[in-house]
C-alpha cells in the first residue's frame, strides 16, 4: 500500500475529471450515535463517463450522491466540480445546480401532481431565469423522447405512464442543460419492459450532448448495461472500484464477489448471512471481516492476513481509473 | 397430483366508467410441491390473479370460470369453508412487507394469533410454535418479542413468511416476495423459500417481474400480458429461449451480467404497457411488437404449443408450428 | 395554450363545486353565509348608526315583538330588528378580520417552522406552543384592557390569540409535503425557500389554509361575542354587546326574552354556517378524509 494520494487529475483514458468527491465523511446524528453513512470516499466522474455506485440499502451511496449535488453538506472533505471546491453560500450552490442535475427512484413522487408537464419541465428553466422558456421545454421534452412535445405540455403526472414520468423527470433535467447527472435507481420503480428504453435513453444523451452520469443502484445488472466504471460501496466506503468490464467479470473484492454470486443465473452462490450492517457501528479493521466469506472459510488465515482483516484498518481508495480494490487478502494477488 | 387448477379464470372489475378487465380467461395447472412463477408488469393482471387465489379481491369484481382446489371450487365454496382454506391450506405473502404486520404488536403474537384462532395451539404451546416457526425462517427465536420497527426489511418479509407457514399450508402465495428487498437479503429469502418449498412439499405460486428471479425458484413459467398468459413452460427454458417476444423482452431487461452482448445495450420494449380500459385490437401486444406482422393488429392468437409442454400465443409460433 | 390551461383551471372549479354541492349541510351553510353577508353589507343602504342611538329609540320600552316591531325593543325602545342587522356589521367585520390575521399569522409561522427546521423551527414551535397554552381568552382580555377598546384592538387581540392552532396545522401539512420527493427535485433544480415554500408548500396547504379559514371566523366571531359580554368591547354596537346590554338591564328579570334570544340566535346561526362550510370544504379539499368518511 503505497497509494496514499487521496485526489486524481484525470480518471480514465479519454476523460478529464468533471466532478469529485475528495476524502468525503458525511455523518448525522442518529438515535444519539453518530452515523458514518459516508466514511472517507475518493470518487471522480469524468466528462462523458457514465459511473454506476453500487451497493445495499443503507451503504450509504444515497448520501453520497446528495452530497455531490450539494444537498448534504459534508462533515470532511470536499466536492470538486470542474478543479473548483463547491461553495456552500446560496448563489453559488445555485449556480452549481444548473451543471449538475438530478433524477430520482420515484417518478410519480418528483412531480408535482398540480404541475403541469409543461410547468415540471419549466420549473428549472423559471428558477434561473433562461429566456425562451417555450422552446426550451418543448427540446427538453423530445430530447427526452416524448414527441411531439406539445402534446405532453398540458398533461398531468397522473395522466401518464410510469416510463413518460420519468421522461418528465429527464427532461425537467436536461432544461437546464446540464453537464452531469445524478440518477438515484432511475429505473427501480418502473415496469421491466420500460427500463431498457430509459436507460439507452441515457446512453443517448451521453452520446448525442456528451452527459456524464452517476447512476446510483442496487442492481448490477444496470452498471453492467450502462456504465463505464463501477464502484461497489459498502458501509460508507468505496471497497472496489474500476471499469465495469473488469470489476463485474473478475471481482478481487469478496464483497463484490458476493454481491456477484447471488444474481439468479450465477453458478455458486455465496449468501452473505447477517443483515446489512449498521452505519453507527462500523467495525474495525477491515469493515467487512465480520460477513466476509474468505476470512470464514479460512482462506484470509491460510494466506496469514486474518490478523490485518480483524485490526488494521485499510486506506481509502484512491479515485484513479484503473480497478482497486480494498481487501487485505486481494492485495497478496495484486 | 394436482393441487390448484385454473380453468378459464377472468376477472373484471367494475368501476364508474365501465369495467376493466383484469384477468381474461387464464387456465393454469400446479402440481403438489411444484413452484409456479407468474411473471408480468404492472396492469398484466398477476396480482389480480393472486388475490382471485384466495376470494381476496374487492366486493366490485367479478370473477369467472373456475378455482379448483384439490378438485374443490373456490369460487362457489361457502363462507365457513373458505376462511378454513385461507388458514389451513393456502396463504399469501404480500410485496409489502412494512404494511403487513401490526406496528404495535409484538410479533410472535402475530404469529401466533391464527394459531390460536382456529385453536391449532393452546395458548400455553404457541410460544413454543412460534420459536419453532422463527427458527424455520431463520429468526432466532427471542424476536418474539419484538416489534415490527425494530427488524430490518429482510426480516420482517421472514417473518411474514412465518406467518404464512404459521398453519402448515400446502399452497403458498407469494407476491412478489422480495422486490423491495436488497440483492443479499433476496437472495436470503429465496433461499429461504427453495428450501421451504423441497423441504416441506409445499407447492408455491410465485409473481414477481423480474424473470430471471422466477427461474430460478420456480419450475414453471406463466408469462402474463393484459391479463392473459402469453406463454408457459418449464422456466429455464422459457427465460433462456423465449418465443413470445415480449417474454425475450422481459429476460432481456435484467441483463446477465458478463453477456457481451448487454454491455453498454440496454434493450426495452418502445410503449406502454397497455390500458385494461383500452385494449388494442387482434394481438394486444401488437403495438410494442418488434417482430409484428400486418395481421396482428387483427387476429388474436391464442395459447399455441411451442415445443415440450410449452405454448405460446403468437402468430410466429403458430406459423412454426403449422408448417412442422 | 394558456387557453386550455385556463380552461382546464376552470374544469377542475368546476368539478369542485360539483362535489362540494353534494354536501347538503355545506350548502346550507353557504345560504345562510350569503345571505347574512349581503345583508350586512346593503344595510347603509336602508338604515344608518341611528338606530342604534339612545336618543333615537322612539318606541316603548321593553317592548314585546309584534307585527310592528317583530323582534321587539330594549330597554331604551330602540328597535332590536334594526340594532342586530346593523349590530352583524360589527360582528361579521370583526371577525372576518381577526380570523384573516389568526390565518395569516398561523400560515406564516407554520410554513415557515415546517420548511426550516434545525433551530429556527424549532424557537417557532416553542413560542407557538406557549401561546397554545395561554387561556386565550384571558390573553385577549389583558390585551383589549391594555391597548384599549377599539375595533382594531379586538381584532388584534382575537389574532393573535387563536393562531397557534393553525400554526401547528399547517406546520404539519408543510411537513408532510417536504418529505415527497418533488421538494428534492426542486432543490436540486437550484429552488430557493422562497421557490419551494410559495411553489410546492403554498398550493399544498391552501385548501387546508381555506377550510380552517372558515372555521377560524366562527371561533372569532364567538370569541367577539364573548369578550363583548365579558365587557371589552369596541363601543360600537354588535351581537355581543347587545347581549351584554340585555344582562346589564336585567332584560331577564324583565321578561324580555327576545333581547337575549335573538342576537343569541344570530350568533348561532352564523357560527353554525360558518362550521358547516368550513367541514364541507374538509371534506372535499381533504381526499383521505373524503375517503373515511365513505
Amino acid at each position: 500500500m503505497t497509494e496514499t494520494e487521496t485526489s486524481s487529475e484525470t480518471v480514465a483514458t479519454g476523460h478529464t475529471t468533471l466532478l469529485e468527491a475528495r476524502d468525503l465523511h458525511v455523518e448525522f446524528p442518529s438515535r444519539g450515535r453518530r452515523a458514518r453513512a459516508v466514511d472517507g470516499v475518493n470518487l471522480a466522474i469524468g466528462a462523458g463517463e457514465i459511473v454506476a455506485l453500487v451497493g445495499e440499502s443503507g451503504c450509504g451511496k444515497t448520501t453520497l450522491a446528495r452530497t455531490l449535488m450539494g444537498l448534504e453538506r459534508p462533515t470532511s472533505g470536499s466536492v470538486v466540480y470542474d478543479g473548483k471546491e463547491l461553495d456552500y453560500h446560496s448563489k453559488a450552490l445555485k449556480a452549481y445546480r444548473k451543471v449538475v442535475q438530478l433524477v430520482l427512484q420515484d417518478p410519480m413522487g418528483s412531480l408535482n401532481p398540480r404541475h403541469t408537464v409543461y410547468e415540471a419541465v419549466a420549473e428549472g428553466p423559471r428558477i434561473h431565469g433562461l429566456s425562451g422558456e417555450r422552446e426550451i421545454v418543448a427540446e427538453a421534452l423530445s430530447r427526452a423522447g416524448l414527441r411531439p412535445p406539445e402534446r405532453f405540455f398540458l398533461r398531468y403526472p397522473h395522466e401518464l405512464s410510469g416510463g413518460q414520468r420519468q421522461r418528465v423527470v429527464i427532461a425537467g433535467a436536461l432544461a437546464l442543460n446540464p453537464k452531469v447527472l445524478v440518477a438515484d435507481e432511475p429505473v427501480a420503480s418502473l415496469d421491466a419492459s420500460v427500463r431498457g428504453e430509459i436507460l439507452a435513453l441515457l446512453l443517448r444523451l451521453r452520446a448525442d450532448l456528451g452527459l456524464s452520469a452517476l447512476v446510483v443502484t442496487h442492481d448490477l445488472g444496470l452498471a453492467w448495461n450502462i456504465a463505464d466504471r463501477v464502484a461497489v460501496m459498502y458501509l460508507g466506503r468505496i471497497v472496489e472500484a474500476g471499469p465495469v468490464e473488469q470489476v463485474l467479470t473478475a471481482p478481487r473484492h469478496p464483497y463484490t464477489q458476493a454481491l456477484l454470486s447471488v444474481l439468479p443465473e450465477s453458478p455458486e452462490r455465496i449468501v452473505l448471512t447477517g443483515e446489512p450492517p449498521d452505519p453507527t457501528r462500523i467495525p474495525g479493521g477491515c469493515r467487512f471481516h465480520a460477513r466476509c466469506q474468505v476470512l470464514a472459510s479460512g482462506r484470509a488465515a491460510e494466506a496469514g492476513v486474518d490478523a490485518k482483516c480483524r485490526s488494521q484498518l485499510l486506506d481509502i481508495l484512491p479515485a484513479t481509473a484503473a480497478a482497486r480494490a480494498a481487501c487485505h487478502y486481494a492485495e497478496l494477488s495484486a | 397430483m394436482t393441487l390448484l387448477e385454473l380453468d378459464d379464470l377472468s376477472v373484471t372489475y367494475r368501476i364508474a366508467s365501465g369495467e376493466v378487465p383484469a384477468v381474461r380467461g387464464v387456465s393454469l395447472k400446479l402440481e403438489s410441491g411444484a413452484a409456479l412463477g407468474v411473471a408480468g408488469e404492472s396492469g398484466s393482471g398477476k396480482s389480480t390473479l393472486a388475490m382471485a387465489l384466495l376470494r381476496l379481491l374487492p366486493r366490485d369484481a367479478r370473477v369467472g370460470g373456475r378455482i379448483l382446489l384439490d378438485g374443490e371450487d373456490i369460487l362457489t365454496m361457502k363462507w365457513g369453508r373458505m376462511r378454513a382454506v385461507r388458514w389451513a391450506e393456502a396463504s399469501i405473502v404480500f410485496q409489502g412487507a412494512q404494511h403487513g404486520l401490526n406496528p404495535v404488536q409484538k410479533i410472535g403474537d402475530q404469529i401466533a394469533e391464527p394459531l390460536l384462532v382456529h385453536n391449532l395451539a393452546k395458548p400455553d404451546q404457541a410460544g413454543k410454535r412460534v420459536a419453532e416457526l422463527l427458527e424455520q425462517v431463520g429468526l432466532p427465536a427471542w424476536r418474539a418479542r419484538s416489534y415490527p420497527h425494530e427488524l430490518s426489511g429482510g426480516q420482517r418479509q421472514r417473518v411474514m413468511i412465518a406467518m404464512a407457514l404459521a398453519c402448515s399450508p400446502r399452497l403458498i402465495i407469494a407476491d412478489e416476495p422480495t422486490t423491495a428487498l436488497d440483492v443479499m437479503v433476496q437472495a436470503q429469502v429465496l433461499t429461504l423459500i427453495k428450501e421451504l418449498i423441497a423441504e416441506r412439499n409445499i407447492s408455491l405460486i410465485m409473481i414477481s417481474h423480474d424473470l430471471s428471479v422466477l427461474a430460478d425458484v420456480c419450475g414453471q413459467l406463466a408469462v402474463m400480458y393484459a391479463g392473459r398468459v402469453v406463454e408457459h413452460g418449464p422456466s429455464r427454458e422459457v427465460f433462456h429461449e423465449a418465443k413470445h417476444p415480449y417474454t425475450r423482452a422481459l429476460a432481456a431487461a435484467f441483463p446477465t451480467v458478463g453477456d457481451p452482448v448487454s454491455r453498454l445495450a440496454p434493450k426495452g420494449l418502445g410503449g406502454d404497457p397497455p390500458d385494461p380500459m383500452d385494449l388494442p385490437t387482434g394481438c394486444t401486444f401488437h403495438p410494442r411488437c418488434p417482430v409484428a406482422l400486418e395481421e396482428c393488429a387483427t387476429l388474436d392468437v391464442g395459447l399455441w404449443p411451442a415445443g415440450d409442454s410449452r405454448t405460446a400465443a403468437c402468430v410466429h409460433v403458430r406459423a412454426k408450428e403449422e408448417a412442422s | 395554450m394558456t387557453a386550455v390551461a385556463t380552461s382546464r383551471r376552470r374544469l377542475a372549479l368546476g368539478r369542485f363545486w360539483r362535489s362540494f354541492r353534494q354536501e347538503r349541510a355545506g350548502m346550507a351553510g353557504l345560504v345562510v353565509l350569503v345571505a347574512a353577508v349581503l345583508l350586512a353589507l346593503v344595510a347603509p343602504l336602508f338604515i344608518s348608526d341611528g338606530v342604534t342611538s339612545v336618543v333615537s329609540g322612539t318606541g316603548t320600552k321593553w317592548a314585546a315583538p309584534s307585527l310592528a316591531e317583530p323582534f321587539g325593543t330594549d330597554e331604551s325602545g330602540r328597535s332590536v330588528l334594526l340594532m342586530v342587522w346593523w349590530g352583524s356589521r360589527t360582528s361579521l367585520f370583526i371577525g372576518f378580520l381577526a380570523a384573516l390575521l389568526s390565518i395569516v399569522i398561523g400560515m406564516v409561522v407554520g410554513i415557515a417552522a415546517g420548511h426550516f427546521r434545525g433551530w429556527i423551527g424549532a424557537v417557532l414551535m416553542r413560542v407557538t406552543d406557549w401561546f397554545l397554552v395561554l387561556p386565550s381568552l384571558i390573553t385577549a382580555l389583558v390585551l383589549a384592557a391594555i391597548l384599549g377598546g377599539s375595533t382594531a384592538t379586538i381584532i388584534v387581540a382575537i389574532g393573535i390569540t387563536t393562531w397557534p392552532s393553525t400554526a401547528r396545522l399547517i406546520r404539519s401539512q408543510t411537513l408532510s409535503v417536504e418529505a415527497r420527493p418533488y421538494i428534492e427535485r426542486s432543490k436540486a433544480l437550484g429552488g430557493g425557500h422562497w421557490h419551494i415554500t410559495t411553489r410546492h408548500v403554498l398550493p399544498n396547504v391552501a385548501p387546508l389554509l381555506l377550510a380552517s379559514t372558515t372555521l377560524e371566523v366562527a371561533s372569532a366571531i364567538v370569541t367577539e361575542s364573548t369578550l363583548a359580554f365579558l365587557g371589552v368591547s369596541s363601543n360600537k354596537t354588535s351581537w355581543g354587546t347587545m347581549l351584554r346590554a340585555s344582562y346589564d338591564f336585567g332584560a331577564a328579570t324583565q321578561g324580555a326574552w327576545w333581547y337575549i334570544l335573538i342576537p343569541g340566535l344570530c350568533i348561532l346561526a352564523v357560527v353554525m354556517a360558518f362550521t358547516l362550510v368550513g367541514r364541507a370544504l374538509e371534506a372535499v379539499l381533504n381526499p383521505r378524509l373524503r375517503k373515511a368518511g365513505a
